[in-house]
């Protein structure tokens, strides 16, 4: 289980000084369950996810892996100990092929796993393993890549930031369709998936609303679906004079 | 001819050998061909100056290869060789040439090769050369190659140039010039540490109609090192060109990059890219968040990088 205890952020603000965009964030996540934690650009949802993987260090509280402080274990430490990360936009790397990066996601991997990990995200294996993780792959692509190795890696805790953003709508469906039906197969994980996306807010366990850097509301998709779709109106009213952008 | 370990590690490092090849071979050590063996397709001879070797590759070889590689052992031995290489119409060749130093002197040795290719008619040659160097001594480990390469009508020639550990300064001169419907492909992967210098001048002269040429560089530049590498590509007909030079830059390093294009017809098309940077902080941590140390992120990175 995955415990964050009362965690908080704080950044250098535009006037110098120190300004919180994460506060007081209390949060379990549990073995065999699906959580999606949702809200409004800025709010702070990939800072916790990055807080979780140690990429950026709390200013205050605590993170509790199986009940162990995982505070000080730097970024590699808490991978290797089943922590693991899908980046938003994930860089991309000269000379580095895509076999290499799933090799070392998920070391000895063997040739049939490795091409059923990526037929899985919809890539033709022979099309893509020793292709350059560089310019010549789209953006979609590389998020396609990334996913994959997520998913190859049988963490105990994967967390999926944003996994719709830069993907068309279709693959977008099949994805979701995979990482559900991957986690509903495992015993013992835990995915945590960061999205805008309706169809991913109605089907998991549990969804957690973040804005303003704290946890708006929390409860299961029925109980959370009809407050959210109020908060996210208001927002986008608010955010244009008072107009709706487009019908949620 | 006995070769002893020293030697063999040398020859493994620069040519990738573990004995004597099959096919033409030409091993030169300490300033003198210690074995030489041609196939009846490739016959090497000792140049009329009894200054280097003389290799003739005949037309329509197919899939043959060739190995001159160079090995320096004795203490400030400074080494000069001439080679001309003639591929002739048609044949298909791969030459594997390189030169590792073994210096545990107080005195510089140096290797200066240089070579002409000569790629005939609809030939086809890969060109492979390694450079390394090793021991224990102050006395540098130096290495500079002048190669002119002449691609004739319809030939083609891939060029591979690599130095990834232990040699002090380099000063690499390559000249080219393609002719109709030629194509030159130039790949430099170069890795200097240290207090280690290096030079690479390549100017690429496109004379013929349809011919192209790319130059391509991938370097890192550790601790104290220097590079300076200069690519110019002339177009002097309707052709296409392109220069890329990567680098990635650590420490106190220092890189100094100038392509250059000259157009001299209107339907020269010539292209350049150059970046030099620090290695990505996203880069680190996306492989640091698979689990690699940052040590381990950092050479996964610069391997993949140099490969």
């Amino acid at each position: 289980m995955l415990k964050l205890e009362n965690i908080s952020l704080a950044v250098n603000g535009q006037n110098g000084a120190n300004k919180e965009i994460i506060r007081g964030i209390d949060l379990e996540f549990h073995p065999n369950r699906l959580y999606a934690i949702t809200g409004p650009n800025g709010g702070g949802k990939t800072s916790i996810a990055k807080i979780i993987m140690g990429i950026y260090k709390q200013s205050g509280g605590n993170i509790y892996l199986d009940g162990e402080n995982i505070n000080d274990l730097s970024v590699s430490e808490r991978a290797r100990k089943g922590i693991a990360y899908a980046f938003q936009q994930p860089p991309r790397f000269k000379g580095l092929t895509v076999s290499d990066l799933m090799q070392i996601a998920r070391p000895g991997l063997d040739g049939m796993n490795l091409r059923t990990s990526l037929r899985d995200v919809g890539l033709c294996p022979e099309d893509y393993l020793d292709r350059d993780i560089g310019p010549g792959l789209s953006g979609g692509e590389i998020k396609r890549i990334e996913i994959a190795q997520l998913l190859a890696r049988d963490a105990k805790i994967s967390i999926f930031d944003e996994p719709e953003a830069g993907v068309d709508l279709w693959t977008i469906q099949k994805l979701i369709a995979i990482i559900m039906s991957k986690f509903r197969s495992k015993q013992g994980e835990t995915a945590v998936i960061i999205t805008h996306n309706e169809n991913v807010l109605h089907i998991v366990d549990e969804i957690i609303m973040v804005e303003e850097g704290q946890i708006k509301d929390r409860g299961t998709p029925d109980e959370i679906w009809p407050l959210i779709r109020h908060e996210v109106e208001c927002k986008m009213k608010e955010q244009c004079r008072g107009e709706m952008v487009y019908e949620i | 001819m006995k070769f002893e370990q020293l030697d063999m590690d040398l020859l493994q490092a620069v040519a990738d050998i573990k004995g004597i090849p099959s096919g033409a071979v030409n091993i030169r050590r300490n300033g003198e061909a210690v074995f030489r063996h041609s196939s009846p397709n490739i016959i090497i001879a000792t140049n009329p100056e009894n200054k280097g070797l003389i290799v003739e590759v005949k037309a329509g070889t197919k899939g043959e290869t060739v190995h001159v590689p160079v090995i320096l052992t004795d203490s400030g031995f400074h080494d000069r060789v001439y080679n001309t290489f003639k591929i002739a119409e048609d044949a298909e060749v791969t030459i594997i040439a390189g030169c590792g130093i073994h210096n545990d002197s107080h005195s510089d040795s140096s290797h200066n090769g240089i070579h002409e290719i000569i790629v005939g008619p609809r030939a086809h040659v890969k060109y492979l050369e390694k450079h390394y160097g090793e021991g224990r001594g102050e006395g540098k480990r130096i290495l500079n190659p002048t190669t002119v390469v002449r691609v004739e009508n319809g030939g083609s020639i891939e060029m591979e140039m690599l130095q990834i550990k232990g040699v002090d300064d380099t000063i690499r001169t390559t000249t080219a010039y393609v002719q109709e419907k030629g194509n030159l492909k130039v790949v430099e992967r170069l890795l200097t540490h240290g207090r280690q210098k290096a030079e690479s001048d390549i100017r690429v002269e496109i004379e013929g109609q349809g011919a192209a040429a790319q130059i391509l560089s991938r370097s890192v530049a550790q601790d104290d090192s220097y590079q300076l590498f200069k690519a110019a590509l002339v177009g002097k007909n309707e052709c296409t060109g392109h220069v890329e030079c990567d680098a990635i830059l650590m420490d106190k390093a220092r890189i100094k990059s100038i392509p250059q294009l000259e157009a001299e017809d209107a339907n020269a098309v010539l292209t350049h890219e150059a970046a030099i940077g620090k290695i990505a902080g996203e880069q680190l941590i996306k492989l640091m968040s698979l689990g690699l140390s940052e040590q381990e992120a950092i050479d996964t990175i610069l391997e993949g990088f140099l490969r």
